[in-house]
């Protein structure tokens, strides 16, 4: 009886879209299975490739997933990607910095990102989507500044953690009946570690329990005794560095800066985290459901460009209507939820 | 005569146009010191030709944009950042129902008038989208507008097919050229004539009051009896349908459709005339003229930092940092902060007068 309870308690409607969530990427993926089976989407490599192209993508969506937990945005990081993009380009190409060197700088430009972003959103009290909108226009400008023309990554080094391949123990058979391994790059690991070790904070540490606490009711937490300035800070610098560390594995897929790139992106996070079940408003969501969102988001753009006669602009069309549809979703949840409790 | 200085210098300096008036001041007058010729207008080939005209009559899209974002700012407290994308697919529907369906047209294929009432109509449409989202879902405006933000502009390349679409009639340029023989540029009367109707509107009717009640309180309005949804929703609306008639005015400079660049960071621009006329982003009152100075100044702006050789995308960088330090004065605790050190410093005054 007692065990009947909890059972109940847990399986609230949170948990419901997590659900709903996974349901549909398994949906999305068997359709594609079954759609386009002869232009190879039943291959197990099919579907690592969705983790190598959507590495940066997780790791990003995780630092949106801890802002937005607290309540607040970020809508830097598609500009934060293009500057650090380009600034690698330009550190390996045209200054001959070591590849060591220009990770460090990606790491940096996206610490810097989070500290001032999170310092006036934090300490100066100032709404999350005007700082980080500031931060988006500036990010393309300075990319812009540091060059307008497309740097393409020669330098060997770099190329050779882009192309190094690993290996698993399964794989598929070509038509002539040889075994082809399955492979992941080195992206997919730091996604997955990163991923995890997020998770962990999330739903261990004691940082990760004042997130949602904070998201859940501000003035609360603030009357519990959290210090909610300096945790949200530190959510904000969190997801500038987690930004930065994107950046770079979403350079190790392009090997190359332009100002143009992941023009977008940051709309692309959002839905991965808010079709995972974060709440716009804050105090709900998990990593685990961001990286089933950050699939979905993979399985639309490579349904979209294994079906082949779509424009690109298609993804993001599909996404947005996904978007809408998690977003009236959660209204409508919130909305039983209110009626329970009256 | 030294009691009355300071009352005048601080009835000045408490007006909400003080900032806004100031900032204009300084970018103009850098101008004149770069550019002494700055304000010579003269008459060439019977339009009116000189710096200021040019910067006027560029400000007019940013105009239009900004009265509609002051409006969507007061009434939910955040910004509509679709603007840009929804004045490109004013401009796509427009041009794409002139040329009939074709890349390029020399003669109209369907009546002018029908084209910018289906712009009108579907930006009006991508408004209410946002409208509805905020005001009846409650989602907070930027994450509801940041779907067509991204969207907007692959729906404008759907209606043009991915072209550029151009429409190459003499008819369809008075929008954005001159009418007949008039020497100033249409664009500055279709801007004036928009801000003075929404300006009359707001004023003879309840409905600028109402827009600035829901916005410093919804709840209280709603109690007080004013449908807060609806008002939302209707700022949203208008916000759309003046986004369209920028669009049209935009397109109508270049005379064609171009779905990548019309209003293209023109949200960016549009915010900060908001900030910058004196209006608190957090909703609340607001003054359509602050704006309105606010849009010409960052149109002022955008002219000298061309002149400096600054490019098309690089100005984001300023126009951010320009953001940032507005909004961190507007801040509560930089108020705040401000306030306890003039006090401080008043303080310490007398303990030096008494010691």
């Amino acid at each position: 009886m007692k065990q009947r309870r909890k059972e109940k308690r847990t399986f609230n409607g949170n948990t419901f879209l997590l659900v709903i969530t996974i349901g549909l990427f398994l949906a999305m993926y068997i359709a594609g299975m079954v759609v386009f089976s002869d232009k190879g989407f039943g291959k197990p490599q099919m579907f690592l490739n969705l983790l190598i192209s959507n590495a940066g993508l997780i790791v990003i969506g995780c630092g949106l997933t801890i802002v937005m937990v607290t309540g607040g945005i970020d809508i830097s990081v598609g500009s934060v990607i293009a500057l650090v993009c380009m600034v690698m380009a330009d550190l390996m190409e045209n200054k001959g910095v070591s590849p060591y060197a220009a990770v460090l700088a990606a790491l940096l430009i996206g610490l810097a990102f989070g500290v001032v972003q999170g310092f006036l959103i934090s300490y100066l009290n100032i709404q999350p989507f005007i700082v980080t909108l500031a931060g988006m226009f500036f990010g393309r400008g300075l990319t812009a500044v540091v060059s307008k023309e497309m740097i393409s990554i020669k330098n060997g080094l770099f190329q050779s953690w882009a192309k190094c391949r690993i290996y698993m123990p399964f794989g598929s058979y070509s038509n002539k009946g040889k075994f082809h391994p399955a492979y992941i790059y080195p992206t997919v690991v730091i996604a997955l570690v990163v991923l995890i070790l997020i998770i962990v904070m999330m739903k261990y540490s004691k940082f990760g329990r004042q997130l949602y606490a904070i998201g859940g009711n501000q003035q609360s937490a603030l009357m519990m005794g959290l210090n909610v300035k300096r945790t949200k800070f530190l959510a904000y610098v969190l997801d500038g560095f987690l930004a930065g560390l994107g950046s770079f594995l979403f350079c190790l897929n392009s090997l190359a800066g332009f100002v143009e790139q992941a023009k977008g992106f940051e709309m692309d996070a959002i839905s991965a985290s808010v079709i995972g079940g974060t709440l716009l408003t804050g105090g709900v969501g998990t990593p685990i459901g961001t990286f089933f969102g950050a699939l979905i988001k993979g399985t639309i753009s490579s349904l979209i460009t294994t079906q082949g006669t779509l424009s690109s602009w298609w993804v993001r069309i599909a996404l947005s209507v996904l978007l809408c549809f998690f977003i009236v979703l959660q209204s409508v949840f919130a909305a039983m939820k209110r009626k329970k409790h009256s | 005569m030294a009691e009355t200085k300071p009352s005048v210098w601080k009835k000045i300096t408490s007006n909400r146009l003080f900032l806004p008036v100031v900032c204009l001041l300084v970018v103009l007058l850098i101008n004149v010191i770069r550019t002494p010729a700055f304000f010579q207008i003269s008459i060439r080939n019977g339009v009116l030709y000189g710096y200021i005209v040019d910067v006027v009559n560029r400000a007019s899209e940013l105009v239009i944009l900004a009265v509609g974002m002051t409006l969507v700012t007061a009434a939910s407290g955040g910004q509509d950042i679709s603007v840009g994308a929804v004045m490109a697919v004013a401009a796509a529907v427009c041009c794409q129902i002139l040329s009939g369906g074709k890349v390029t047209t020399s003669a109209f294929q369907n009546p002018l008038l029908l084209a910018i009432v289906a712009a009108l109509a579907a930006s009006a449409l991508c408004g209410a989208f946002n409208g509805f989202l905020v005001a009846r879902l409650k989602i907070q405006p930027m994450v509801a507008t940041l779907i067509l933000f991204t969207a907007g502009r692959g729906i404008a390349q759907l209606v043009t097919q991915g072209q550029i679409t151009y429409v190459r009639v003499g008819t369809y340029q008075v929008i954005g050229g001159y009418i007949a023989s008039c020497p100033i540029p249409t664009p500055i009367f279709i801007a004036i004539g928009t801000a003075l109707l929404v300006y009359l509107v707001l004023n003879k009717t309840a409905l600028g009051l109402s827009i600035e009640s829901v916005g410093i309180n919804g709840s209280a309005s709603r109690l007080v009896g004013l449908n807060s949804t609806m008002i939302q929703f209707l700022t949203y609306v208008l916000c759309g349908l003046l986004a369209g008639v920028a669009g049209i005015v935009a397109s109508s400079r270049i005379y064609s459709a171009d779905a990548n660049n019309i209003g293209l960071n023109l949200e960016m621009d549009a915010i900060l005339a908001v900030a910058l006329g004196g209006n608190f982003l957090g909703g609340g009152k607001f003054s359509l003229m602050g704006s309105v100075i606010g849009a010409f100044t960052i149109q002022a702006l955008t002219t000298t930092l061309y002149a400096m050789n600054v490019s098309g995308d690089q100005l984001p960088v300023y126009k951010a940092i320009a953001v940032v330090i507005i909004v961190t004065l507007q801040s509560p605790v930089f108020q705040e902060f401000l306030k306890a050190r003039k006090v401080r410093r008043r303080r310490t005054a007398e303990g030096g007068s008494c010691g």
